[in-house]
């Protein structure tokens, strides 16, 4: 056993000749020029975004997980993922993640997917100082979901596989907006997300928590100041009537029919409460990484019932075996989409 | 003003907040409606729903929420001599809040984590009181204010450890906004049981409220005019636990209330607990209801209530500070 301490002051000791190795230089979505190992073959993703996209483009390369997945969610993952451990996220809010403890993971660049602010990139340089390993953000909006897929696969070495999902990418978000061309405006269901064990806490429009509802052409009812999450009362959404209620919490979905407070919202009279699957990665957000691809193409057949068309459970089938590695079986198919 | 005038006055203006709290909200009711659903006309589903099912029960939650903490502060005030005591004390919102996280955390129905969170918060000041015991320190109100303290302590460390453990996307965000207080989700069953909570732990105190004002003078005086000092503190504390573990488990961590509107009824009453407590109870309800109102209908999103009530009740704390300030010093 190597004394952590030693370990880190041979890493440190080590930087330069590290250096060398490193033969190219990127500039990352912060306008940072970085100096990366040109074929990465250990990498620690900084958040749960990250991790879900590292996964499915090269999943050899995780040094581990930020969050462990549950036993379900290993399911639908392959078996080689079960073994990886749990380090811990860095994101610059609630660190739980020991530098020595990653340094000990002997990581040759960091990666991170998602927002770029000013606490991300003071962070990212933060973290490089300190541990003298490449740190590169990608911009992980939604709109540019394939340009990000593509980006983050140049960066570890696997530019075919990146081409592969992000054409995915580009086919899943020209088949929505294909289909909601015919759909006219007045046709498009407003739209409550109902988070918690009450299902009173939702995301506001505008939040990356809700994004992808909005981008699959509905309206979200929670128009508020806020870019988060919030809680609001049942009579709040009474008023707000929704047509559909998307939830992410089974306890809720599965009582919603029976709580008082709850009848009458056109919702759940017309029986139009969804629960979105959530394993091994959500389909709405948790965490707002490419595993979004499918919960369009969920989103798509609960909202537009009549104009979507194909098999859901053969898109869910396909994406599965194509992203993650595995393709589910029949039974595990319905206990994920609960149909 | 006589004491019964000035109960009947607190009771009118209890009584126009609870009308104020049914008639606002976001779901637009009219009055007509709101008398016709209360008179028994069933002719729409939608406003039924609203009206019994939501709104009324929230603003009883409300009162009652409100009534429980304000009991519970102005009694411990009085049994521990001093003025910043709050039904915190001993450390039951902590021990119940812990219940509570623990409960999101273990992905628990509702009705299971608000049953945990009551269940901790009196096993929290039960563990204190059986610390107190061991030390033999019972009769010292000092030593069961420090073993509350440091169990609340704990039970805090607890709280953060849950929070740690827990899924950042989807537990946490439950786990904070229940730490800040809510009574979104209140329900009848909340009230129904809730309400029991409330009453058995007031009735002892409204009965014995004239003894348990002579706790105030000190417990040698008390002694001398024929009162088990330690036994009827026991009886406070176990009052006081059981109304604000009900409260936190049915609205989470709604902290100020307890510690500031028993002084703003002394202002009315001047300290006597025989006087205070009545009012403290109506103005405990009353300030509740407004400021959940407020809370429901500030904006369309919920603002929480531990905001709120911290808001007011800062300022007061502060003011109290400076009036007390000279008495610590000397």
């Amino acid at each position: 056993m190597i004394h952590p301490r030693l370990l880190i002051a041979a890493l440190l000791l080590a930087a330069p000749a590290l250096a060398l190795a490193q033969d190219r230089t990127v500039t990352d979505a912060t306008g940072r020029a970085v100096s990366v190992p040109a074929a990465p073959a250990r990498v620690f993703a900084a958040g749960p975004p990250a991790a879900t996209l590292l996964y499915t483009l090269k999943p050899d390369a995780m040094v581990g997980w930020v969050r462990a997945p549950t036993p379900e969610d290993l399911r639908f993952l392959r078996p080689e993922a079960a073994a990886l451990p749990q380090l811990g996220m860095l994101t610059g809010r609630g660190d739980t993640l020991n530098l020595e403890v990653l340094l000990s993971a002997r990581p040759d660049l960091i990666v991170d997917y998602g927002t770029v602010d000013a606490t991300y990139v003071d962070l990212a340089s933060r973290i490089q100082d300190q541990t003298g390993l490449p740190y590169v953000l990608v911009d992980g909006s939604l709109a540019d979901l394939p340009g990000g897929i593509r980006r983050m696969a140049d960066l570890l070495a696997v530019p075919d596989r990146g081409e592969t999902l992000a054409a995915y990418a580009e086919r899943t978000l020209a088949d929505l907006d294909a289909l909601l061309a015919g759909i006219p405006q007045d046709a498009r269901p407003t739209v409550y997300l109902a988070r918690g064990p009450e299902g009173l806490e939702t995301a506001a429009k505008g939040s990356i928590n809700a994004e992808i509802i909005e981008r699959a052409g509905a309206i979200n009812v929670a128009e508020a100041g806020t870019r988060g999450l919030a809680t609001v009362s049942p009579e709040q959404v009474q008023a707000w009537a929704p047509e559909v209620i998307i939830t992410i919490d089974r306890d809720f979905a599965a009582k919603v029919g029976r709580m008082p407070e709850w009848q009458g919202i056109p919702a759940v009279a017309n029986g139009r409460v969804y629960l979105a699957p959530a394993a091994p990665f959500g389909f709405i957000d948790r965490p707002p990484s490419v595993n979004r691809l499918i919960g369009l193409r969920w989103l798509a057949h609960k909202l537009y019932p009549d104009a979507a068309t194909g098999d859901l459970r053969a898109e869910v089938a396909a994406f599965y075996d194509l992203f993650y590695g595995l393709r589910p079986d029949d039974a595990a198919l319905t206990a994920l989409l609960g149909e | 003003m006589s004491d019964r005038g000035l109960v009947v006055l607190l009771a009118a203006g209890l009584a126009a907040t609870l009308i104020l709290g049914a008639a606002i909200g976001p779901f637009g009711l009219s009055p007509a409606t709101i008398l016709a659903v209360l008179a028994g006309d069933r002719s729409d589903p939608q406003a039924v729903t609203v009206l019994l099912n939501i709104r009324l029960p929230r603003v009883l939650a409300a009162a009652v929420e409100g009534a429980a903490l304000a009991a519970a502060g102005a009694a411990y005030q009085t049994v521990f001599r001093n003025p910043l005591v709050s039904p915190d004390i001993l450390g039951v919102s902590a021990g119940a809040g812990f219940g509570a996280v623990l409960g999101i955390l273990l992905g628990l129905p509702v009705m299971a984590i608000q049953i945990l969170g009551f269940g901790m918060g009196l096993a929290t000041v039960g563990l204190v009181i059986g610390l107190t015991l061991a030390l033999r320190g019972t009769g010292q109100v000092l030593m069961i204010v420090l073993c509350g303290i440091a169990i609340g302590a704990l039970a805090g460390a607890g709280i953060s450890l849950v929070k740690l453990l827990a899924d950042p996307e989807q537990q946490l965000p439950a786990i904070t906004f229940w730490l800040m207080g809510s009574l979104a989700g209140a329900k009848r069953a909340d009230v129904a049981a809730a309400l029991p909570a409330l009453l058995v732990g007031i009735a002892p105190l409204l009965a014995l409220r004239w003894r348990i004002g002579l706790l105030a003078m000190g417990d040698d005086e008390a002694r001398a005019m024929g009162i088990d000092a330690t036994r009827l503190r026991g009886l406070v504390i176990a009052c006081a636990t059981l109304m604000t573990a009900a409260a936190v488990a049915m609205a989470g961590v709604i902290g100020w209330v307890g510690l500031m509107v028993p002084h703003m009824a002394r202002l009315l009453t001047g300290p006597r607990f025989d006087r205070l407590l009545p009012a403290a109870i109506l103005i405990g309800a009353g300030f509740m209801v407004l400021v959940d109102t407020a809370a429901r209908t500030i904006a369309t999103l919920e603002v929480p209530l531990g905001i709120l009530t911290a808001v007011l009740g800062a300022p007061v704390f502060v003011w109290l500070l400076a009036r007390n300030a000279r008495a610590w010093t000397g």
